[in-house]
């Protein structure tokens, strides 16, 4: 309990320290410390999971052990990247320029100190165990990321941030207004909102109430997940915010939406009507999964792609869980792979900003030869994120579809195929352009915290592609085991 | 007691006509401090500590601090009114009162359990209805802040009207996020104006060519 409660404090409580250092070399080594130091606490806590009371608001179960660690691991990464990242384009370069660059940074301390914060409220948020307090950590982690949206404070990235925190606080409303909606369907004399004692007494929630909950909270987190069609503040949030922030709201803020989602999902299942929410998952999936596919297919912006991206896998995330059964087995893997990849590409991403200060794809040819280990990443995160061979996503993707196919889905199925192939035709037009071709910059020595990161995170993402360890999957499908209802 | 939920929905119809931020923001300030009264005057014969702070707070929250907040970012940008909201002024009142019908047809149609106060529910819909309404069809940026403050005010008002019983920890979390959320964006108001000269949402525009095309490519 203890330790559940340190991995929600330390965080938010060294943010606020963070904001008051002036020493940029103190903070950004305390800010990786921090990171360092919270992984090292989820691990122990997904290893050996303390016991807490039923009715306690915060708890580790087998979805927090999943999402927990593999949090907290990517803002390790994004930590070490992201401390060489705001040394290399400081805050405060003197007066405000003319044009609009990636100048007129908001203060570096502001920025590592919300940080921060933003690991806290996502960890509450995985950690919440009651779905008041969940919703709170969820609408908690928009305003703590909004600031981190425009820390680069140009036009483009203020209109983001402004419909980004519109958006998701519309959209987290109407899931507020399922929960009590949800309170009404509990039986008499039952007030307790923990998912313990609903899941206890789930048979005799009012099934009217529960779908009708359900409706609202898929679509509220659906939002803030970027499900099509509420994904529209997703692109220019995820394309404006500044890399390290755009890998963290991609890798990492979808999957706290996305567990929302599956805890009220747990309900409808240990309520018998399991069904009624799959096919609405399979519905939004398929919609986000298409929607995102054609406009990858005219991107120009290489950024923007990586979000539409995310769009595309949130809405695979969602079919996978849909299918259920071995769909969702390949869903909460493909939710570790697809972190794992888009963290890397939006790191890669930074490098690449950070050298030819375009977002446009067309300007940036021959990455290959002028940013040799940069290019490669970027190859690399390609076939990562196209699903290709023998990267780990591969292998979820191919498991969902194996699920998809056992069920003779064949609409579904082909539904699919068409979209994936479109999005892979959208991706490999501009990932290969930027990677071939004459170089129009100097080749110049790469910046060592820049890659290193990125690179274990290939080296994860190609493991988990030959091999997926039985204590992985032992992992998954006890958080399988969940979503389908079975009360812990 | 019935006298809240007629004043709340008139001052809600009333939003609808009203292009001055001046006025708007005293007529959701009004709406702050009723819906504090509510919980405290529905359980006058058993109160207890913990809606005394809830009703408490959220009174100071969204009945005081918040407006004051409002009152300098309109007083900073110098924005005065919503000139040209997407849709008229004299259009929005009509679609209020159809608004208002939906809103009672339906809390009826839902068939709430006993015990439930119906008039509070049908209220909250409503605002809840108009803060989404108001959200979609007014121009500038801080009309949208207060729409979602009438919206979040409706949600509230549901979760009275139900008598659905949160922890306070969790109440007073959800006011904290409604209260740093509204801060932000009056924040980012404040920083849109002086970005942009103007705080028209569909004038934000997001074009690469723009910031991008003419930067120097190293």
């Amino acid at each position: 309990m203890t330790l559940l409660l340190i991995l929600i404090l330390l965080p938010a409580v060294i943010g606020v320290i963070s904001w008051f250092i002036s020493a940029n070399k103190l903070r950004r080594q305390l800010w990786i410390l921090t990171a360092f130091v919270h992984l090292a606490l989820s691990l122990q806590a997904a290893l050996y999971p303390p016991q807490v009371p039923s009715s306690s608001w915060i708890g580790i179960d087998a979805l927090s052990v999943i999402f927990l660690p593999l949090t907290s691991f990517l803002f390790f990464i994004v930590s070490v990247y992201g401390s060489g990242y705001v040394a290399r384009e400081p805050a405060d370069q003197g007066p405000l320029p003319e044009e609009e660059g990636r100048l007129n940074n908001t203060s570096e301390s502001v920025f590592t100190g919300t940080m921060l914060i933003f690991l806290a409220t996502m960890s509450m948020s995985i950690l919440s165990q009651h779905l008041g307090m969940q919703w709170m950590a969820i609408e908690a982690t928009t305003l703590a990321s909004a600031p981190l949206i425009y820390y680069h404070r140009n036009r483009n990235s203020l209109a983001a941030a402004w419909k980004y925190l519109i958006l998701c606080s519309v959209g987290i409303a109407i899931a507020l207004a399922g929960i009590f909606f949800l309170g009404l369907g509990l039986p008499a004399g039952m007030q307790d909102l923990t998912m313990s004692a609903l899941l206890h007494n789930a048979s005799l929630l009012n099934p009217r109430w529960l779908e009708l909950a359900f409706i609202l909270m898929l679509v509220g987190y659906g939002t803030k997940m970027g499900l099509a069609p509420m994904h529209n503040w997703l692109p220019e949030a995820h394309s404006e915010a500044s890399s390290p922030v755009s890998a963290l709201l991609s890798g990492s803020l979808l999957n706290c939406a996305f567990l929302g989602i599956l805890r009220i999902q747990q309900l409808n299942a240990a309520a018998g009507k399991a069904l009624f929410g799959q096919e609405l998952l399979i519905l939004f999936g398929l919609l986000s999964i298409g929607v995102a596919s054609i406009f990858i297919l005219g991107q120009t912006d290489y950024k923007r792609m990586l979000a539409y991206s995310s769009v595309e896998h949130m809405g695979i995330l969602a079919l996978g869980t849909g299918i259920g059964g071995l769909g969702a087995l390949g869903a909460i893997l493909h939710l570790i792979n697809h972190s794992v990849a888009k963290t890397m590409l939006f790191l890669t991403a930074g490098n690449i900003h950070s050298r030819y200060h375009t977002k446009l794809a067309s300007h940036i040819t021959g990455l290959g030869k002028s940013m040799p280990i940069t290019g490669f990443l970027w190859l690399a995160g390609f076939l990562g994120v196209v699903a290709s061979p023998p990267l780990g996503i591969f292998i979820s993707e191919f498991t969902i579809i194996r699920a998809i196919s056992s069920l003779g889905m064949w609409l579904v199925l082909g539904l699919l195929m068409l979209f994936l192939t479109l999005a892979f035709i959208g991706m490999a037009n501009m990932f290969l352009k930027m990677y071939f071709g004459k170089p129009d910059v100097a080749v110049k020595r790469e910046n060592r915290s820049g890659v290193i990161p990125i690179f274990i995170l290939v080296v994860i993402l190609l493991a988990l592609g030959f091999y997926v360890p039985h204590w992985l999957w032992q992992a998954i499908s006890n958080a399988v085991q969940l979503i389908e209802g079975v009360k812990p | 007691m019935t006298f809240i939920p007629v004043i709340l929905i008139l001052s809600t119809m009333f939003l609808l006509s009203s292009s001055r931020l001046r006025t708007v923001i005293g007529v959701v300030a009004m709406q702050g401090l009723f819906l504090g009264l509510l919980p405290l005057l529905k359980s006058l014969d058993h109160l207890s500590l913990s809606i005394i702070i809830l009703s408490l707070s959220g009174i100071i929250f969204k009945g005081i601090v918040l407006p004051l907040l409002m009152l300098k970012v309109i007083k900073e940008t110098g924005i005065q009114r919503d000139v040209r909201p997407y849709v008229s002024y004299g259009a929005s009142l009509p679609a209020g009162v159809l608004l208002l019908a939906f809103s009672a047809w339906l809390t009826i149609r839902m068939d709430f359990p006993a015990g439930t106060s119906l008039l509070i529910v049908t209220m909250a819909m409503f605002m809840m209805f108009i803060g989404l309404f108001l959200m979609i069809s007014r121009r500038l940026a801080i009309m949208q802040s207060l729409a979602y403050l009438v919206l979040e005010n409706g949600i509230y008002a549901l979760g009275i009207g139900i008598s659905l019983e949160v922890p306070l920890m969790v109440e007073l979390g959800i006011l904290l996020d409604v209260f740093v959320g509204v801060f932000l964006m009056g924040n980012l108001v404040f920083h849109l104006d002086r970005e942009f000269q103007h705080t028209e949402v569909d004038g934000f525009i997001l074009s690469d060519e723009a910031s991008e095309g003419d930067s120097p490519k190293l």
